[in-house]
């Protein structure tokens, strides 16, 4: 693949321009990873069922690992490494650490950022939804009984604010 | 060519397809609008599923909104493409078993121009379709069914991700005395294509709709559908799952079309 034209790909990542010049093929995940060394973001699967590669394009959830990162050209990308603010954690974060909503962490950037684009949605969301919500992002370690406290959690203290 | 690659790109991490070149369409403009014009809703191609999902204009078609709703999660309907799903022909897509219960067409452009295409001329075999080399899907065009018709579409799946392993979809009407004038039934993932079972819809027709004629039309929906034993489930077992689908969904579709509000859709394990 040498020989293939690479493509200059530029996004705005957590509210800063980045570019890098890749090959065509490149996956986002690959290209938020290798070229912008933003590794917050993880290769679960890579074949688009666990989500532990979930970012937001455009405010939108994704799985990054199918999507070309070409295909994002010009796009606004939120990764796990944009959710806190000055030190402080988001309260999604707050609210998984509380409720021990992880355990070996590896989905949770994915589930984080799923929880938050559910949250934006549907501040006030039932069970039923939330379980909607979160099916494309695969645990093994909890049993996502401490993700749904979490999630209910998280609700809660934003809708205080 | 390229629309949300949520199938294209597994299938090229898989090797099983290896185009030398992509043309990544989602740049164009205005491809993925919905409007309600004239008795029909038409879909750009470029409409996503989650688009799908909460537009106006599907409110009044429950069985796109029980389609769109579900297709594999949320990530994944973000980008997916109506016009991609019914391109890639998937035995087990969901768009084409649904709209095929429908007055569906499509309008597909391509170096010679512009040609329009009912649905059911459409699919020729699994991932293939009537479409040329230099052609795309440009629109989805689906009329809107009379106001005394129902519909529904039931797809039963291990996990939200996943291919369904089988869906049913039916479209009926219904005359002021509760008689079915038409029916249209149709089954996925149990045939190269999705399957209009034609026997299961006369049982149906010019009949009141009990206990009776609903297990005659499952009855025919069994014997209709062509199964593969595969790891998602035996023959039989997917025989058997279609039968009980289109039982419920026929249920399901005269309750809407009295008006009644119903939820339906994809059902798996946890929702």
């Amino acid at each position: 693949m040498s020989d293939v034209e690479k493509i200059n790909v530029r996004i705005r990542v957590n509210g800063e321009a980045r570019e890098a010049l890749v090959e065509p093929r490149t996956l986002l995940v690959d290209f938020l990873r290798e070229s912008l060394n933003l590794t917050g973001t993880h290769i679960g699967c890579d074949t688009t069922y666990c989500g532990a590669c979930t970012v937001l394009l455009n405010g939108r959830t994704v799985k990054s690992c199918t999507l070309f990162a070409p295909m994002a050209d010009g796009a606004e990308i939120t990764t796990v490494e944009g959710l806190s603010t000055d030190g402080a954690l988001h309260p999604v974060q707050n609210a998984f650490a509380e409720c021990h909503g992880l355990q070996c962490g590896y989905c949770t950037p994915g589930l984080l950022l799923s929880t938050i684009y559910l949250l934006k949605k549907n501040p006030k969301p039932s069970d039923k939804e939330i379980r909607k919500a979160i099916a494309g992002n695969t645990c093994r370690c909890t049993g996502y009984q401490n993700i749904l406290k979490a999630i209910r959690m998280a609700a809660g203290e934003m809708g205080k604010r | 060519m390229i629309a949300g690659g949520q199938s294209l790109i597994p299938l090229m991490k898989m090797r099983l397809a290896r185009p030398t070149a992509l043309i990544d369409i989602n740049f164009i403009p205005g491809l993925s609008e919905i409007k309600n014009h004239n008795g029909e809703v038409r879909f750009g191609a470029l409409a996503r599923h989650s688009d799908i999902e909460t537009s106006e204009h599907v409110a009044a078609i429950p069985i796109l909104h029980d389609c769109a709703g579900g297709i594999a999660d949320v990530q994944v309907r973000n980008l997916g493409t109506i016009g991609g799903s019914l391109a890639e022909a998937d035995p087990s897509g969901d768009w084409a078993t649904t709209l095929l219960t429908l007055e569906t067409s499509l309008v597909c452009a391509g170096s010679q121009g512009e040609r329009s295409v009912p649905l059911d001329e459409f699919f020729k075999d699994a991932y293939t379709t009537v479409l040329g080399r230099e052609e795309l899907v440009r629109e989805v065009i689906v009329k809107k069914p009379a106001k005394n018709s129902g519909g529904a579409y039931l797809a039963f799946k291990r996990s939200a991700c996943v291919y369904a392993t089988g869906s049913a979809a039916v479209q009926l009407t219904l005359d002021a005395k509760d008689t079915c004038k038409d029916a249209r039934i149709v089954l996925g993932c149990v045939g190269l294509t999705a399957i209009r079972a034609k026997e299961a819809e006369a049982e149906l027709r010019g009949k009141i709709i009990d206990e009776r004629t609903l297990a005659r039309a499952a009855e025919a929906a069994r014997v209709a559908a062509e199964p593969q034993s595969d790891m998602r489930g035996s023959a039989e077992y997917k025989r058997t799952l279609v039968a009980a689908l289109v039982k419920r969904a026929i249920g399901i579709a005269v309750r809407r079309a009295r008006g009644e509000h119903v939820e339906a859709g994809h059902e798996y394990v946890g929702r």
